[in-house]
């Protein structure tokens, strides 16, 4: 065992993957001789050669066309796009084309695809590098979309999204690349798709969030104890499809809810998570299912980042408001 | 000095002259079926001519009737094809079994004669999933929607396939319209990067539904759009299949041999309408110009080549229009027998394994369907 970051421990999930199976491929803008400009994949080319780790000419919509094609001939592809501002470019190979290839061809072709991409605030980016656009991937039916909060679960997230056959796209937040260690096994081990984490137990109110959001909570759980409250912590982990079997049965334990993402209110998946609890779960609610989101606008200029993005204080204060309700 | 400015102008002149040129319009077959350039003529043996013949005789018989049971409600969607039949299937003649298809909407009849069966070519038409349901062996996909899309997943096969070192291209296609897209540039240039067997084939039909070529793009020809990704453009008369067969061919031996993909822009027209989804070609369309492109009918070119090396004559012809109706007539039959689809069929398809959220629709709709 050794202390990674998340991207030294993707990395890893990277190279256990290009060892366990001849045909996985990853390629991107940058991403080859030069490791990739989080450097999530250095090393990779110089252990594993160009013809499985490589630089591609820059235009993401060709990038996504590469890897149906590539798909098609057995590949299972692993490519990068830079930043997922930058998905637009590419919408149509993601969600038109290979969401759809197993539906479309009536399950006689697939596209084992994985997506990586970098997204998330905090770390002062320029312009369309930072939004939060899951929402946009989760309403795609035949995706699964991932997005790890903890090292120990990028690589394991990561393993099971490569080896799924199906298009997963795997988000990693930019501000969890480096912000912590933690234990991270040696060799392959994974952890599944669509099951979500509790990271604390309580028994007053639920807190559901997911990538950056989940340390806020927590941060928020442990100020909360202090004042005699007690935070139960879902890391949704997978966010399409929803783990509704471990919302609802936090939910039920508490009665109360507050649901947090870094998206804006009108984005993210706060309001399927809503929902989900609105149709299982509602006889066990003592107050309605409060959001925090950022606000409605699009993503901040860098300077005004602090005063946008939700953090463990919004947090608080909205587990206050459910529990007063 | 004035004399040497002068000099400097005119083989200026000549140089671009010189590149105009490159991209002029390659024939071997004229309208009347003569042989007008015998030094390109493919090496293609008298059972191949008429094969390649009987191919777009058939395949008219399938656009007329198409048209027809579409009309009676027996076809949904279908982009018509009449007119195109050399450069589609003399295309499509030059590939080897194992190549591989990424057609776009109006390119049925490639799919067909690479080895799709018939029925399922109308259930995909009437939007049935198993009419995209093809055996592993047949290497195409099913008939793209979205304009370009084929051209940078065309970069991505190739790329496979070089790197699994296999003596096979892709070819996929597009029409003029399709040239205007991004898609259609980075799949191109992604080919050219990676040096990867892909061939290109633009169908230049002279409209995108009533958008005329000209208003596409300034460039003369459309083939020149490979000089951007630095690849090999071709121009061909695509109402002459020995010119397009001739094409690609050289396409594809360079594309085997490892020099990398090439753009074939074929000149033809679509004597339909461009979809019967309800386009009047008549609003955008003259008479005149109808005539002048049926003057250069590819059937009627060919057949006057053939009849003169006495390798066609009416009775043949027939045989094979009857054969064509006998086929389509089965076809269309067992597409009626094939069972309708259930909505559970189709949260099947989502997945490898079904999700929480798709296996609990799965038992509500088996409840449905069981009723």
């Amino acid at each position: 065992m050794a202390q990674k970051t998340m991207i030294q421990a993707i990395t890893d999930a990277l190279a256990v993957e290009l060892k366990n199976d001849e045909n996985v491929l990853v390629f991107g803008e940058d991403v080859g001789k030069n490791g990739g400009v989080f450097r999530a994949t250095e090393g990779l080319q110089d252990e594993f050669g160009e013809e499985r780790v490589f630089d591609t000419p820059l235009a993401e919509s060709g990038i996504g066309g590469l890897a149906i094609g590539l798909a098609l001939e057995g590949y299972r592809p692993v490519p990068e796009i830079q930043f997922f501002g930058f998905v637009f470019e590419v919408m149509d190979s993601v969600v038109g084309q290979m969401a759809r290839l197993r539906y479309r061809t009536g399950g006689t072709r697939t596209a084992p695809i994985t997506i990586r991409a970098p997204f998330g605030g905090g770390v002062h980016t320029p312009e369309l590098h930072a939004d939060n656009l899951e929402g946009l991937m989760a309403q795609s039916p035949g995706l699964k979309v991932v997005i790890p909060s903890t090292p120990y679960d990028a690589k394991g997230l990561l393993i099971s999204a490569i080896r799924d056959n199906d298009p997963v796209v795997f988000l990693e937040h930019m501000k969890l690349y480096r912000s912590f260690r933690e234990e991270v096994p040696e060799g392959e081990y994974t952890v599944p798709l669509g099951k979500a984490a509790v990271r604390r137990e309580g028994t007053d109110v639920t807190i559901i969030a997911y990538g950056a959001m989940v340390q806020e909570s927590v941060k928020a759980a442990e100020a909360l104890e202090k004042d005699g409250v007690s935070a139960e912590v879902i890391d949704l982990r997978t966010i399409s499809p929803l783990d509704t079997e471990t919302i609802v049965t936090s939910v039920k334990k508490t009665g109360r809810v507050v649901m947090v993402q870094e998206a804006q209110k009108q984005a993210g998946i706060a309001a399927n998570v809503i929902a989900e609890i609105n149709d299982r779960a509602i006889l066990s609610l003592e107050a309605p299912v409060m959001r925090v989101t950022a606000p409605d606008s699009v993503f901040p200029f860098s300077q005004a980042e602090q005063v946008w993005l939700p953090n463990h204080n919004d947090i608080i204060q909205r587990v206050k408001e459910v529990l007063a309700f | 000095m004035a004399s040497k400015t002068k000099k400097a102008v005119i083989d200026q002149k000549k140089y671009f002259d010189a590149l105009s040129k490159q991209f002029e319009m390659v024939q071997i077959l004229n309208e009347k079926g003569e042989v007008v350039h015998p030094e390109l003529m493919p090496d293609l043996n008298d059972d191949q001519l008429v094969e390649l013949m009987t191919r777009m005789v058939w395949t008219r018989v399938l656009d007329q009737r198409s048209i027809s049971l579409n009309r009676q409600g027996r076809l949904g969607f279908y982009a018509p094809t009449a007119g195109q039949e050399a450069s589609q299937l003399a295309s499509h003649y030059a590939l080897d079994k194992a190549d591989y298809i990424l057609p776009g909407y109006r390119d049925v009849p490639q799919l067909i004669w690479h080895g799709l069966p018939l029925t399922k070519a109308f259930l995909f038409s009437r939007g049935h999933f198993a009419g995209n349901q093809y055996p592993d062996d047949l290497n195409v996909l099913p008939p793209q929607i979205i304009i370009g899309a084929q051209i940078v997943q065309a970069a991505g096969v190739a790329l496979g396939l070089k790197k699994r070192d296999k003596k096979q291209v892709v070819i996929t296609y597009t029409g003029d319209g399709g040239s205007s897209q991004g898609d259609f540039y980075e799949g191109m240039n992604f080919a050219g990067a990676f040096h990867a067997p892909a061939i290109f084939v633009v169908q230049n039909n002279q409209f995108a539904i009533s958008t005329p070529r000209e208003k596409q793009t300034a460039a003369p020809t459309l083939a020149q759009k490979a000089v951007a990704a630095g690849i090999v453009g071709i121009q061909v008369d695509g109402m002459d299949p020995l010119a397009v067969y001739a094409a690609t061919h050289f396409a594809r031996e360079r594309a085997v041999n490892g020099e990398g993909p090439t753009l074939i822009e074929t000149l033809t027209y679509r004597y339909g309408p461009h979809t019967l989804s309800g386009d009047d070609p008549t609003r955008y369309r003259t008479k005149e110009l109808d005539g002048e492109w049926e003057l250069k009918d590819p059937i009627v070119r060919f057949r006057a080549f053939l009849e003169e090396k006495g390798l066609w004559n009416e009775e043949k012809e027939n045989e094979v229009i009857e054969q064509a109706k006998e086929e389509i007539k089965t076809a269309i039959k067992e597409a009626d027998a094939t069972p309708k689809q259930k909505v559970t069929d189709l949260l099947n398809n989502m997945y490898e394994t079904p999700t929480a959220s798709v296996k609990e629709q799965l038992a509500i709709y088996e409840a449905k369907e069981s009723k």
